[in-house]
């Protein structure tokens, strides 16, 4: 009998709880409002079916329960009724999936006005590479890895020289315009996450993986690497702040190519990166070292 | 249609007498028995005991998330370790084990009426293997560098890369070479199973008459035996990758600063393989539920499961689609962005075979005669977190939904929900229905409803709550949920509510063991046949039941496994072996 | 992963057609009372052991066709140099066939009741079997002595693991080919002997099969013709 009470309650419970409970997800910063969109779809049927199920069996658990002298009913099966539930399974099951793949198909085919920033991650920081002048990201390969060429640009490409580098550093993007995301590790497996984008996905050493978005308010964002990467992973952050036009010019104007960075070293000054807000590896390394020590 | 003969016409059993190997000693007949109902036990037993340990792990992460910061000893690298041995255990080292290798070996003899497995000297090496997997696992814990931490995916590269614990060390050596021999013992076990359901059978009893149960662990069985080389392959590549420095996994790699010797290898091709393997196992975990489920609630709602049929159409459509959704996991993993198309289609397909067996169960209890025994209980409550946890992976199946929540807390609440919470359930209630079998005396009620009502309630609570948490955007496996924005004061409230919850339902399970160590000398006796039920098991001539099952003669089959509350009939029940139609079987309207 | 799953299919395809014989679709609640008319449902006429080796060699087939599916799937990357596969196979491969032949023998043998034949067959199909061992060993030295070491590139690691796992199961299968001796020499029960043959022989013209397509696969043949197929198709 209380078990019947129970399923009630944790059908009300669930669903008040749903309603009234201060943690949902974050105000979303980007063109994926798709996603949210389709994931209250699947919230409104996944919910109805939950509580219907369980409800039903509540009733049938208070109204069937044993008695003296109760027998049970003999069905061995009804072949209508179970017809009728696989169709509006079905039928339910396609309202979840089809606008999953609309959505989809818009997710993984990038419009063609979108430009083009690479995320390098490495154990465990982030860093960004923006197409220079030209247009166009050099290529790269994790063998040209140096101390001087941390993100493995191609030297010998003209593409890559005028490349922007931003090393453990900000990465800032322009509201309002579409961003191809191009990811790359150097090390392990890492995932760009930034919550109120929606978006994600891994980054796999050996080869490029890809995904777009457009911010769509101005603000600073937190990073978060998503895949498994070792010790460090919880504290591998990074920051996107999307700036309006004007300010993304100015910081862009303050950045040094590729070609500056190989350069020999000029003044010391110049190549120190602006906004470092982040923890860079290193910084992570050794704030886990003294744990270890422990 | 066959035609309904009398039972008294049908000619004596002509079952040749097994060729048993009869136990003389001590030793041969607890320690290296050959029996099957003995291997249960023993794979029970081991199963329980890693599956404390990984009850005590579970503890130190919720510490390390509840309050965090409070507990020095829990570093990322000891919490990464912690995650990856839980998740290991929990899902082959307990769950695969205790199904198949506990239940399978229990239940499959006695239900299909044989006197033992098929192979009993192979059956009885499954064990020994397993419980070497076991120690080679646990030695983890003792090795220098410990035991690897890196995650129950092992993906590569981290996997084997000094970043991680264990890596570099023999954590992940240990853990390869468990896994290893865990898919050998288990491939000898798994032969067993199979073919006692096929050649084993005694007569009468067809397909179409065996109890869902053994239609659960006989799919799961097969579709082991043919997921597992997958893990097999993998972990050989990964060992070999590790130890002799190939590169299958390897790509060129820079750590912290120092280039590698691998070259050109594929992480994508590793969890592929993984991902073949890890994603029938998780209806190899599920289905011997389904099974077991089907048969508590009939037998304890006095009905037959509703639409047999069907449950056994869409046991087997499972275990054939289960093949083919594999890369859904893997939907932000940077595969070809264009496999999502197919891999949501089928995922989101395999839906309506489960939901059809939702509803079947639900519907058995429709106008049945409900014993809310403890078995009823956890059958309940299996449903309900079966559903919950079900539903939650729409969301993840279908494709662009995966997207902002995959490896946050929403997926790990529902694969606890749907893979942890729902088939535990079902081990608890199986347990409180076969121990009279097993032991001869029932279990105690009061500390039986006790354990359930903490453990279903306290589980609700830790998993449904925990979605939320994923749907913030709280990564999964973070050791440290500090300086993060979408980690909001309430979320850290949540977080310590969810860990003390996991402390109570805990404790439960510790009254649970007492009670099942309690009764075996003073529980109430059970009789033969306490819960009135139809199956084989059930019918034997000494409970527990004997080394050889049935006695002198072999029991014939002459009806299915579910004819409770038959009209005409005296009892609410007729026993598979019991001869004579009792009415004249008719079409439901 | 298309090599594992062409395989399943053909599983599939097999449990398709045995279910389709199981009376699925019947109503069991129907059937009381019934226990003995339901020919040919109750177990197969096979002798269980020989049912139990044949799900074995699926749970085999299914490994060799997963190192496959990895196989081709690395092969597709940048660094993949096929190497030269060593004349020697050829003559490993005309051993395995002649132990597999002898078996065969054997298994007449057996049936026909001549002891002496099937101790003949049993003695040739061991030592054939170990010279093909031996041949592996071998062929895997002139390998390491002409440079094409394990980890120096993805083919050869394929090479020596494949192969590696392959004299695995054939080292295993010695062990029962062993016991079979044995068994005939001591003189068991001859129908006993005979099923024992005959597991020997399907083991061994499974491993043989086995043997010859991971032989086309190392040898680039299979690669050849997944691409003619393509081109056909496309």
């Amino acid at each position: 009998m209380a078990i019947a009470l129970v399923l009630v309650l944790i059908v009300v419970g669930s669903v008040l709880f749903h309603l009234l409970s201060p943690w949902w997800w974050t105000p979303i910063a980007s063109n994926w409002d798709y996603i949210d969109n389709t994931i209250i779809i699947s919230f409104w049927i996944t919910g109805v079916v939950f509580s219907a199920v369980v409800l039903f069996m509540a009733y049938c658990v208070f109204r069937f329960r044993h008695r003296e002298g109760n027998r049970a009913a003999y069905e061995p099966e009804n072949r209508r009724l179970e017809s009728w539930l696989t169709i509006v399974t079905a039928v339910g099951v396609t309202a979840l999936l089809v606008p999953g793949l609309f959505v989809w198909s818009r997710f993984v085919n990038v419009p063609s006005e979108a430009a083009d920033v690479e995320v390098i991650g490495q154990q465990w920081q982030w860093s960004f590479r923006l197409p220079g002048k030209d247009g166009k990201l050099g290529t790269s390969d994790t063998r040209d890895v140096t101390a001087d060429n941390p993100l493995g640009v191609a030297p010998k490409d003209p593409n890559g020289q005028d490349d922007v580098v931003v090393e453990a550093a900000d990465l800032h993007l322009p509201v309002g315009k579409p961003v191809k995301v191009l990811l790359r590790s150097i090390d392990v497996l890492h995932d760009f996450y930034i919550p109120e984008f929606r978006a994600k996905m891994d980054m796999i050493p050996g080869s490029v993986t890809y995904f777009w978005f457009t911010p769509t308010r101005t603000g600073t964002f937190q990073v978060l690497c998503a895949e498994l990467c070792g010790q460090g992973h919880p504290l591998m952050h990074g920051v996107v702040v999307v700036d309006t036009e004007q300010d993304y010019l100015a910081w862009l104007g303050q950045q040094q190519t590729f070609a500056q960075l190989s350069a020999p070293k000029q003044t010391g000054s110049a190549n120190a990166p602006s906004g470092k807000t982040m923890a860079s590896g290193l910084d992570v390394a050794a704030k886990l070292e003294p744990v270890e020590a422990r | 249609m066959v035609d309904v003969t009398p039972a008294d016409a049908v000619p004596p059993a002509e079952v040749g007498e097994m060729e048993l190997y009869h136990p003389h000693s001590w030793w041969t007949k607890y320690v290296f028995s050959q029996d099957a109902k003995v291997i249960a036990v023993q794979y029970s037993i081991t199963a329980t005991a890693i599956g404390l340990v990984a009850l005590v792990l579970s503890w130190l992460m919720r510490l390390q998330l509840g309050f965090p910061g409070t507990f020095d000893f829990i570093t990322p690298e000891a919490y990464y370790q912690f995650i990856t041995m839980h998740g290991m255990i929990m899902v082959i080292y307990l769950l695969t084990a205790l199904f198949l290798g506990g239940f399978g070996n229990y239940l499959i003899p006695l239900m299909v009426g044989a006197r033992d497995m098929v192979f009993p000297y192979v059956n009885m090496l499954s064990y020994w293997i397993y419980l070497l997997a076991v120690l080679v696992l646990v030695s983890g814990f003792f090795a220098p560098g410990g035991p690897t931490g890196a995650g129950w995916t092992l993906y590569p590269p981290q996997a084997i890369m000094s970043g991680t614990p264990g890596g570099q060390d023999w954590g992940i050596i240990l853990m390869l070479s468990s896994l290893i021999l865990f898919i050998i013992g288990f491939t000898m076990g798994g032969l067993n199973y199979v073919v006692t359901v096929l050649q084993g059978r005694t007569r009468g009893m067809t397909l179409m008459r065996l109890p869902l149960t053994v239609w659960g662990i006989f799919t799961a069985t097969v579709m082991a035996l043919l997921a597992f080389p997958a893990l097999f392959v993998a972990c050989v590549m990964m060992l070999l990758d590790r130890v002799l420095g190939t590169s299958f996994f390897m790509p060129a790699i820079v750590e912290m600063g120092e280039q590698l010797q691998h070259n050109g290898g594929s992480p994508i091709l590793f969890q592929h393989l993984f991902w073949f393997f890890g994603h029938p196992e998780v209806y190899i975990v599920a289905l011997p539920a389904f099974g077991i489920v089907s048969d508590l609630i009939s037998t304890h709602a006095r009905k037959n499961i509703f639409g047999y049929r069907m449950m056994v159409w869409a046991i087997i459509a499972i275990g054939a689609l289960s093949f083919v959704v594999w890369a859904h996991h893997m939907y932000v993993s940077g595969m070809h962005p264009y496999f999502g198309f197919f891999f949501a289609t089928t995922t989101l397909i395999i839906a309506i075979p489960t939901a059809i067996k939702v509803y079947n169960w639900v519907l058995t209890l429709w106008r049945g005669d409900i014993h809310l025994t403890i078995p009823m209980l956890f059958a309940l409550a299996f449903i309900v977190t079966f559903v919950n946890g079900g539903l939650t992976g729409l969301f993840l199946g279908n494709v662009v939904v995966d997207v902002p929540l995959s490896d946050t807390m929403f997926v790990v609440a529902h694969f606890h929900m749907v893979m942890g919470v729902a088939p535990i359930l079902v081990i608890f209630g199986a347990i409180y229905h076969w121990y009279p079998k097993v032991t001869g005396r029932m279990l105690n009620e009061a500390l039986g409803r006790f354990h359930f009502w903490v453990t279903f309630l306290g589980a609700y609570l830790i998993f449904f709550p925990m979605h939320y948490l994923g749907l913030m955007g709280i990564p999964r496996r973070y050791a440290e949920l500090t300086d993060m924005n979408v980690m909001t004061e309430s979320a850290h409230h949540l977080n310590s509510f969810i860990s003390i919850m996991a402390f109570v339902v805990g404790f439960a399970q510790m009254v649970f063991l007492f009670n099942l160590i309690w009764s075996i000398r003073h529980g109430r006796e059970a009789g033969g046949n306490p819960w009135r039920a139809t199956t084989l098991e059930w019918q034997t001539p000494e409970t527990p039941p004997a080394h050889g099952n049935f006695g002198k003669e072999l029991p014939i089959v002459y009806r299915w496994a579910y004819d409770y509350s038959v009209p005409g009939a005296k009892e609410d029940f007729i026993p598979q072996n019991v001869p004579g139609s009792f009415a004249p079987s008719r079409e439901p309207a | 992963m298309s090599v594992i799953l062409v395989f399943l299919l053909v599983i599939a395809g097999f449990a398709g057609w045995w279910l389709s014989h199981q009376r699925l679709t019947s109503k069991p609640w129907l059937e009381q009372g019934v226990a003995g008319d339901f020919v040919g449902l109750d177990r197969s006429a096979l002798p269980t052991a020989k049912i139990g080796l044949g799900v074995f060699l699926a749970v085999v087939g299914c490994l060799f066709s997963l190192f496959t599916s990895a196989y081709f799937m690395r092969m597709g990357l940048s660094d993949w140099q096929p190497l030269p596969l060593p004349r020697l196979l050829w003559l490993n491969t005309g051993l395995l066939l002649l132990s597999s032949v002898a078996l065969q023998c054997a298994v007449v043998a057996a049936r026909g009741g001549q002891t002496d034949m099937v101790r003949l067959g049993l003695a040739t199909a061991g030592l054939t079997t170990l010279a093909f061992l031996a041949g592996q060993l071998m062929a895997w030295r002139q390998l390491t002595e002409d440079g094409y070491l394990l980890a120096s590139n993805p083919a050869n690691s394929f090479f020596y693991l494949i192969t590696g796992m392959h004299g695995l199961h054939i080292l295993g299968g010695l062990i029962g080919l062993g016991r079979t001796s044995i068994g005939a020499w001591s003189g068991t029960r001859p129908e006993r002997l005979r099923l024992s043959v005959e597991l020997c022989a399907m083991y061994w013209h499974f491993l043989l099969f086995i043997w010859l397509g991971i032989f086309a696969v190392l040898a680039g043949w299979a690669a050849t013709f997944i691409d003619i197929c393509q081109r056909l198709l496309t």
